[in-house]
């Protein structure tokens, strides 16, 4: 089953923590949003497999955009 | 027959509720028989009930589909309204609605707690002229809960749907809670929405327990099964008086649970690394006494009830571990609602404030962020309870205004050491005076020239400093934040005050 990690809020992606193929838990960080000036991590809400990353560093995200895709 | 055995057997009959199938399929979705589940409400089942013969001529209809009466929770009593939906699916005929209402008069009358345990399929349109449109009609439901709102706790406990009007029950409650997978909410079924707006949608998606505590707000409390839900509701009332006129019980005090990291381990130094403010909270308040409200909806600010040495306070409190814990709209609604069910309950009031600001753009803009922020800054300027706010690592912009910042009258403001108050981050600010003139500087000499002003600017919103202007009142060790608190709710128990002479407001909803 496929779950997508999406944007919690607006902002830019400042750091990704994950890579394609990595292994990670509920609550694991996936990325780091930079907004408001404040670090914003986004967590999966599943276990499983990062099967693609969506997004770059530095890239602007909207609230709701998909990140990666977990399977 | 003899009338003894005549009476008996009608009693028999009508505590059985609804015919055996309907007890079949409800067992089989996980609901309880409503007398059940008064039995496991009550410390000892109903002491009163009322109108249980209603309708008594139509075998088909016992007690008209409704439980209404008086019973002790936790010692304190409550008056109670519970739809059998094993009766015609709990729907409302002209008895079922006038037992309602009798019962609403009731709690008035006694100023206690009411209870509606609902599981309604809606009006019995059968019934409509005698159950809709007149003066004891379903409306005057509404009517009632508007008029004891805030004069008595009110709490909905959703076992089953809870349609079209029906739905304005949970709507007009202090709380909502709902089983997972069987409570619904909605005005119009999905039936109804395909046939009207042509939208195909399931009965999960549009007004499940899950969507409604997590994305529209209109549920509070999200429990895994009916048990879980009477049991919120147990734990719940023991943080309430009876009615508007007494203060909350004063329970036996507990300490905190035990931690490896103290306070102090736990704040991270840099103000932009996110922390989980639920640490703190487990910190601050007696063991076990966490009672969280809409804990799966606008996770950046969390509300719940809690315990300091056995007093009951209401916990407002950021969350830099969820959207930094920026305010939005939803998020500043969720508290408008917390600050106002504490403040008409005599609930102490604590902010927990680390907060870099309200959120900016245009997605919270078109969601109104000015108006749902108007709204929490109305309800926190007007509790009249006694308000503490603590600045836990920052409060910037109107972040401060929103959590009780020195302007909004709190008892007191206390910051720990490292907090920082201020229109705007070091950064943000940095940004906001130089852009120009580090624009103009060789790129080489920039980040030295930020570094400076960055410096610069963190001493002059230096906390020290601003407790020697007096606009914060003290300055307190994390470890020491408990016990502070807790000296403080007791020196302002006494505290009496009216906000102000008028009608009321004309509130920014």
């Amino acid at each position: 089953m496929l779950k997508e990690v999406v944007a919690t809020m607006a902002g830019n992606v400042w750091k990704v923590v994950v890579n394609e193929g990595d292994q990670v838990e509920t609550g694991t960080d996936v990325v780091i949003l930079e907004s408001m000036k404040m670090e914003i991590p986004v967590a999966a809400e599943t276990n499983g497999t990062v099967k693609e990353l969506k997004v770059n560093e530095g890239d602007f995200v909207n609230e709701g955009d998909v990140i990666a895709v977990i399977e | 027959m003899e009338k003894n055995q005549v009476h008996e057997e009608l009693r028999q009959r009508i505590e059985k509720g609804g015919a055996e199938k309907y007890h079949q399929k409800n067992s089989e979705k996980g609901k309880m028989f409503v007398r059940d589940r008064l039995k496991m409400l009550f410390d000892e089942d109903l002491d009163i009930e009322d109108a249980f013969f209603a309708n008594c001529m139509d075998e088909s209809l016992p007690a008209d589909g409704v439980v209404t009466g008086i019973g002790k929770v936790n010692g304190q009593t409550v008056c109670v309204m519970a739809n059998d939906s094993t009766v015609k699916a709990g729907s409302w005929g002209k008895r079922t609605v006038e037992k309602i209402i009798r019962i609403q008069e009731t709690a008035m009358k006694l100023e206690v707690p009411m209870l509606y345990l609902v599981d309604s399929a809606g009006a019995r349109i059968t019934d409509q002229i005698e159950m809709f449109p007149n003066r004891r009609g379903a409306g005057r439901i509404f009517y009632n809960q508007v008029k004891m709102s805030g004069r008595v706790p009110q709490i909905c406990l959703l076992f089953g749907p809870s349609a079209a009007g029906g739905a304005y029950i949970p709507a007009f409650c202090d709380i909502v809670v709902m089983v997972d997978g069987n409570a619904s909410m909605y005005l119009g079924s999905p039936r109804m929405a395909e046939k009207v707006i042509g939208e195909k949608v399931t009965l999960e998606e549009m007004g499940g327990a899950r969507m409604h505590c997590s994305v529209s707000g209109v549920g509070d409390v999200l429990a895994s099964s009916e048990q879980e839900a009477i049991e919120y509701a147990q734990k719940y009332l023991t943080f309430f008086p009876e009615n508007f006129r007494s203060k909350p019980p004063v329970q036996e005090a507990f300490d905190p649970e035990t931690f490896e990291k103290s306070i102090s381990e736990l704040i991270p130094e840099n103000q932009n690394a996110p922390f989980d403010m639920y640490e703190l909270i487990k910190r601050l308040i007696d063991k076990d006494s966490f009672c969280e409200i809409k804990r799966e909806f606008a996770k950046e600010l969390i509300t719940g009830l809690g315990r300091i040495n056995g007093q009951a306070v209401g916990i407002i409190a950021n969350q830099p571990r969820m959207k930094g814990g920026v305010l939005f709209h939803d998020s500043a609604d969720k508290a408008a609602k917390f600050i106002q069910l504490c403040d008409a309950f005599n609930i102490p009031l604590v902010f927990l404030a680390d907060i870099p600001g309200f959120m900016i753009g245009t997605k919270v803009e078109r969601a109104g962020i000015i108006r749902h922020g108007a709204k929490m800054i109305s309800a926190m300027s007007e509790a009249s309870v006694p308000k503490i706010s603590v600045i836990v690592r920052k409060a910037y912009g109107a972040g401060l205004y929103a959590m009780a910042g020195p302007a909004f009258e709190p008892d007191v403001t206390i910051a720990l050491p490292t907090a920082q108050i201020a229109v705007m981050g070091p950064e943000a600010a940095v940004n906001a005076v130089y852009a120009n003139k580090i624009a103009e500087l060789p790129e080489e000499e920039r980040p030295a020239f930020i570094k400076e002003k960055h410096e610069e600017y963190k001493e002059n919103i230096d906390i020290y400093r601003l407790a020697s202007e007096m606009i914060i009142d003290d300055i307190v060790q994390p470890d020491d934040l408990r016990e502070h608190l807790n000296k403080r709710l007791q020196a302002y128990q006494s505290k009496n005050l009216t906000f102000t002479e008028r009608k009321h407001g004309v509130y920014p909803v």
